[in-house]
């Protein structure tokens, strides 16, 4: 196996140039805008103001920091749900504008991608139903999940070249009485915190520079139509994806690199929920093993639903087994609102997560104990019936 | 123990059935962008997660698609496409093909034709694919059972024990659901029932699933009712 640290030379001293006038494939913004003047369909803009950033061969994409749609995942939503609440609670804390909406169904990708009962054009118009959906609200789309940002990626390229295709979405949007509209930009949350990231460190409350974590890109975020992805010379000289990095690098966690950071978790989509014995296995042999011997982290960070799940409840088996796990795994948002002081359990709700994450909280000076005490108070809110819910207020506290 | 040792255990499919198939994959708009010819070079192999632990190669399955291999088209069709983790590293090939997309077809035309392959993979997978395809999203909190998921510990129980009370504890209104990700409203779910009839979908889960499929009708046409809907179906 090459030393990881050989690995990390070798992306520090080549540089990758993001060129858009060499580009290899087509401005996905230029053929939208076009099909928009011959009246196949309406654009939908990012509402200002937007952030810039960079994609992999230096075009521009447009990030809205608010007036934003939230289209939820079905995992995190499900298993993982501090996951989004983190999400939210960064719009709030930066007192942002959204809408979490309930006129929202999944994107349908994980099923099509475990049993393929669905096809090419109902996906498709699914996914339009949701753009639909949210143009209705006024609000932009900022999508979840990371398979639900890839598939719609994949998506708009078979609508863009498929005149067919459009038709036949756009007759079935038609007869639900909805609007053919699809979004100037498809917008993964990770690519709002990245845009974010120096806000958060402006208003950064914990010091995170003694923690060190390992950095799992999701498949779906960057394997799929790799050109619209965040990349960035100054991160692994635009080798490879920005994304997660640059957060966790502007909230000064020390990044760690490792040899096998291209596999995948070990999702597979029906494996995870018909085959685990697979995910378990990849889960744990080709990833968190590997980042214990060439990284030693504190904490796996990662931007995607199925990637927390695997890479977290796979270590459960592989320690009884006597394998060398026992990292904790967390989402690029959970990190970004502990750095800004989001309660643990309250807001993060880690209790949903597998692996101990008790040590990464002490690390951190954050009273495990003393904060699942909080939680515990809180919720005798709930079971005396004082109070139904816990609020956004009571995470305040 | 029962071994089969057959070198070709599909011989007795005639070869018009195989072809036809195998027209089916191809005549499919995405195919061409999925294929444009084969290096050898083995880089979709040493990235793809499931070949380390199956006996399965996406660059076999570019390459017999490539060469117009019908007979052993349909023996990967049945045998290996399951396999896929559909994570598309294989999409990093120097060629452009897309092994992980030529699967997502074949999986496709294995359902719309119900091979019994296809049945024995989504065999224990029915639950899932009601939940998305009645609810609109994809796995819900109550899920989480300890006979469900044994392999991740007690954990699992924890969470189930407290389910209730631990969903009522998440500040977004639209989380505090048990049986669904997240609230849906009705509307949205009738809308998505309605795709699926629009766009075939729910004569693929017929072929495949029977009894589920009479589920699905039974349990979207009492919602379709409910609702005031009158819908005529082709």
């Amino acid at each position: 196996m090459i030393p990881s640290e050989t690995l990390v030379k070798q992306a520090k001293d080549r540089q990758f140039v993001q060129d858009p006038n060499k580009a290899p494939t087509e401005d996905i913004h230029d053929i939208i805008f076009q099909l928009e003047k011959e009246g196949e369909w309406e654009v939908q803009r990012v509402p200002e103001p937007y952030m810039e950033v960079k994609t992999k061969y230096g075009r521009i994409k447009k990030i809205p920091i608010e007036k934003t749609w939230h289209h939820k995942s079905c995992g995190q939503c499900g298993h993982i749900p501090g996951y989004s609440t983190s999400i939210f609670w960064l719009n709030r804390k930066f007192g942002y504008d959204y809408i979490d909406p309930s006129d929202q169904t999944s994107c349908t990708a994980w099923n099509y991608y475990a049993s393929a009962t669905s096809n090419a054009a109902a996906q498709a118009a699914v996914a339009m139903r949701n753009f639909a959906a949210a143009a209705e609200t006024g609000y932009y789309p900022l999508i979840h999940c990371g398979t639900s940002f890839g598939h719609y990626k994949e998506t708009r390229m078979q609508l863009i070249h498929s005149a067919e295709l459009r038709r036949q979405v756009r007759d079935i949007l038609a007869r639900l009485g909805k609007k053919f509209v699809i979004p100037e930009e498809i917008v993964h949350y990770s690519e709002w915190v990245h845009a974010m990231r120096d806000k958060i460190q402006e208003n950064q409350v914990r010091d995170m520079s003694m923690i060190r974590a390992t950095v799992h890109p999701a498949c779906h975020y960057h394997k799929l139509i790799t050109e619209d992805v965040i990349y960035d010379p100054e991160i692994y000289g635009a080798q490879r994806t920005a994304i997660i990095t640059g957060t966790l690098q502007a909230i000064g966690v020390d990044v760690a690199d490792y040899s096998t950071w291209y596999d995948c978790c070990g999702f597979g989509f029906r494996h995870i929920l018909v085959s685990r014995d697979f995910s378990r296995s990849f889960a744990t042999q080709r990833k968190i093993e590997v980042m214990k011997k060439e990284a030693n982290p504190d904490v796996v960070v990662t931007h995607d639903t199925g990637c927390v799940t695997t890479l977290d409840q796979s270590q459960f088996a592989a320690k009884a087994h006597g394998h060398e796990v026992g990292v904790p795994v967390l989402s690029d948002s959970q990190m970004a609102a502990l750095a800004l002081g989001a309660h643990p359990y309250k807001v993060l709700q880690m209790h949903w997560h597998n692996t101990d994450n008790t040590g990464l909280l002490a690390k951190m000076g954050i009273d495990p104990d003393k904060a699942w005490a909080e939680f515990e108070k809180a919720l005798e809110k709930l079971k005396d019936g004082s109070q139904q819910y816990l609020t956004w207020e009571d995470t305040d506290g | 123990m029962a071994l089969d040792l057959r070198i070709n255990k599909y011989a007795d499919v005639p070869m018009e059935e195989k072809q036809r198939l195998f027209d089916e994959v191809t005549r499919d708009e995405r195919f061409e962008e999925y294929l444009y010819g084969c290096y050898e070079c083995g880089i979709c192999v040493a990235s793809c997660p499931s070949a380390r632990f199956y006996d399965f190669s996406p660059r076999r399955i570019a390459q017999a698609v490539a060469r117009e291999d019908v007979d052993l088209v349909y023996t990967l069709m049945n045998d290996s496409i399951w396999d896929c983790s559909q994570c598309f590293s294989c999409d990093r090939c120097p060629r452009k093909n897309s092994p992980g997309g030529l699967i997502t077809i074949m999986r496709e035309v294995a359902v719309n034709n119900g091979l019994s392959s296809a049945q024995e993979a989504l065999e224990g997978y029915g639950r899932i694919v009601y939940k998305i395809m009645g609810t609109g999203t994809q796995v819900s909190p109550d899920m989480l059972q300890p006979n469900a998921f044994p392999d991740w510990g007690p954990h699992v129980k924890d969470i189930s024990d407290n389910l209730e009370i631990w969903r009522r504890a998440l500040p977004p209104e639209t989380l505090h659901t048990t049986e669904t990700g997240w609230q849906v409203d009705d509307k949205t779910i009738i809308e998505l029932y309605l795709i699926w009839h629009m766009t075939g979908v729910m004569n693929m889960i017929q072929e495949v699933d029977e009894g589920l499929y009479e589920i699905l009708v039974d349990v979207m046409e009492e919602r379709l009712e409910e609702e005031g809907y009158d819908v005529t179906f082709d």
